[in-house]
């Protein structure tokens, strides 16, 4: 197994997207990129499997759905049922419309929410983590590709060149 | 250049002649007299009415409904029996006519909505939908025929032919103090005015967007791109306002004693989800015949992900104009949702479910709006609901709880889908299938998701 990285510097996301589809064509493994902003299209061009957080995202709206219900519920009709504008008090149903702003809210919050957590949890971020990327310039103007180093390392530094890299330097792999 | 099939014009026809028969029957089977009108609701509904209320009867509503049914009593007195017949000869006599509007302005809404859409697509200077703007013009291409139409209709209606609006008629105003004091805005000279405004201005719209539409094709310059950009931001501005206007002239003035603020919203919404799904579908249905090769799924998922964030939007303006005056409970304001919910039970929660929670629910994910058959299944079923919703619209103040869908609501429906089709994909055979000369094509071609 590889224990070196090579890191190529780009400047540009356009190059970078370009250089992507052609170090992966020549069949390197692509550990990761670092951008500053999100490139439209790199997922895809890094062959990442599409993610799953909308499924969860569907799930804890639900979540807030079925929570705000038992929340109103509670609220309004067990606990203390209030006569407000003449509506009947004791009946979630003929109460209903009354309460879908709160029912809407609830499970956007729920979803919003949550799924940012997740996020975070998945990508295994937390408050005064360190920062992982490997050159602080990556959350400015520059962009980095990882790439493990296989076979002829010539090769591969000549060809991150000639995709447009604007610094090629060789790492020991740390995490390996 | 696309070429009308022969069966999908056998299938106009035939839903043409369908619908001519349906109306016909429609318009035959109304009653002449009081004596004929309360024979055939006794033998239709035979006690309809006893079980009705207990159904639907809640504690606010019978509150509601007290008030409703007191002043209605003051206002008709001793010959309230006869005064009811007379009620009832009217809504039967109403409802074919009543039927055909539905009709007529559900397929007139369509081509309407896709010229609203066309025209923001222009002014924005949209990049993806370029490729489907012959689709949209061939859809507007029906706006010309069913304004006539539409105009015929209303120049009816004022010269007495039906009794749909009821201001329009001298006798009721006399007696109605709310409504004399609209007969400035509401009289039926200034109605037609307006009307012959509205169509005017938006088929002159039509008129030359498609017109310079088609010169740039063949232009070597992009003088008419520019035209059509200014003149479509000029058309969205008289557009938003006028459609307000004729939402409260065309379908609000029903129930002339109620308003509310945000209904010209309402009807768009209407109006440009079902414009919307209908180019979905006639460009999926092009593309299943091998035209439209360079339409890809990125397009359709677009068009789709406008169909649920427009279905989302329909339900927000549905639901704010139903709790403001639900919550309020004011007795001349809440008349409308209560006629709604007790005479239209099924039809009114039933479009909430058609319209809302079914795309919603179908929709939502990314890959389904991918997927034709999906997009066509959920096509279908916002078309028919949003005739459902246009049918709540018109129907409860024209023709009350003696609503059905049968031969004339049929009838009128296939009538004029029959001719929407004729009209749409005539239209598109008049004209390359590429806007090839806009010169926003070349990223319509490359547009992915």
């Amino acid at each position: 197994m590889s224990s070196k990285l090579v890191h190529a510097v780009y400047d540009d996301d356009d190059t970078l997207l370009h250089a992507v589809k052609d170090v992966k064509k020549a069949n390197y493994r692509i550990e990761e990129v670092f951008t500053p902003f999100p490139v439209h299209g790199l997922d895809h061009a890094m062959g990442l499997a599409s993610t799953r957080l909308a499924v969860t995202a569907f799930m804890y709206g639900i979540l807030g759905f079925t929570v705000a219900i038992l929340m109103i519920n509670y609220i309004m009709i067990e606990d203390w049922p209030q006569n407000i504008g003449g509506k009947p008090s004791f009946s979630f149903l003929e109460n209903m419309p009354a309460f879908v702003p709160v029912i809407f809210e609830m499970t956007v919050f729920f979803a919003a929410h949550l799924m940012v957590i997740t996020f975070y949890l998945r990508s295994r971020l937390w408050p005064f983590k360190e920062a992982e990327n490997p050159m602080p310039e990556t959350t400015d103007d520059k962009f980095l590709m990882q790439v493990a180093l296989s076979g002829d390392e010539k090769k591969l530094t000549s060809l991150l060149k000639k995709t447009g890299a604007i610094e090629v330097s060789i790492h020991e792999n740390e995490q390996a | 250049m696309y070429t009308f099939a022969q069966r999908l014009k056998l299938t106009a026809f035939v839903l043409m002649g369908l619908g001519v028969i349906g109306l016909t029957i429609g318009f035959l089977s109304t009653p002449d007299t009081v004596a004929e009108a309360h024979a055939l609701v006794a033998d239709a509904h035979g006690g309809h009415g006893e079980d009705h209320g207990d159904a639907h009867a809640t504690d606010m509503h019978d509150t509601a409904h007290d008030v409703h049914e007191s002043s209605h009593d003051a206002g008709h007195g001793d010959t309230h029996d006869d005064a009811h017949g007379e009620h009832l000869l009217h809504q039967l006599q109403n409802r074919p006519w009543a039927a055909l509007y539905v009709a007529i302005f559900f397929f007139f809404m369509i081509a309407l909505g896709t010229l609203a859409f066309y025209a923001i697509q222009r002014a924005a200077q949209a990049g993806w939908s370029i490729l489907l703007f012959r689709v949209m013009e061939a859809i507007t291409a029906y706006l010309f025929p069913a304004s006539v139409i539409l105009f015929v209709f209303l120049v009816l209606t004022g010269a007495h032919a039906n009794h749909l609006f009821v201001w329009m008629d001298a006798e009721t105003v006399a007696h109605d103090e709310i409504i004399q004091a609209k007969v400035g805005y509401l009289n039926v000279p200034f109605f037609l005015v307006r009307a012959f405004i509205y169509l005017a201005g938006w088929n002159i719209y039509r008129y030359f967007s498609r017109k310079f539409s088609l010169a740039q094709d063949q232009a070597r310059d992009i003088r008419n791109h520019k035209k059509n950009f200014r003149i479509s931001a000029a058309f969205l501005v008289f557009f938003f306002v006028t459609e307000s206007m004729m939402s409260w002239d065309w379908i609000m003035s029903l129930d002339p004693h109620w308003f509310s603020t945000l209904f010209g919203w309402y009807v768009l919404a209407s109006m440009l989800v079902t414009a919307v799904t209908v180019i979905a579908m006639i460009s999926i249905y092009l593309k299943s015949k091998g035209y439209l090769p360079k339409v890809n799924h990125s397009h359709l998922h677009d068009l789709a992900k406008f169909m649920f964030g427009l279905s989302v939007f329909w339900t927000y303006l549905w639901f704010s104009q139903f709790m403001l005056i639900w919550y309020s409970n004011i007795p001349e304001e809440v008349t409308y949702f209560l006629t709604r919910i007790e005479d239209y039970n099924l039809p009114f929660f039933g479009m909430v479910a058609m319209n809302f929670l079914f795309p919603l629910l179908i929709l939502m994910s990314s890959d389904y709006k991918r997927s034709n058959w999906i997009i066509v299944m959920a096509g279908i079923v916002i078309i028919l609901g949003h005739y459902i919703d246009i049918f709540n619209m018109i129907m409860p103040a024209t023709v009350g709880d003696q609503w059905f869908i049968g031969w004339p609501e049929i009838g009128g429906f296939l009538f004029f889908a029959g001719l929407f089709i004729f009209i749409v994909f005539r239209a598109l055979t008049k004209a390359p299938l590429e806007a090839n000369g806009d010169p926003l094509v070349g990223e319509s071609e490359r547009f992915v998701y």
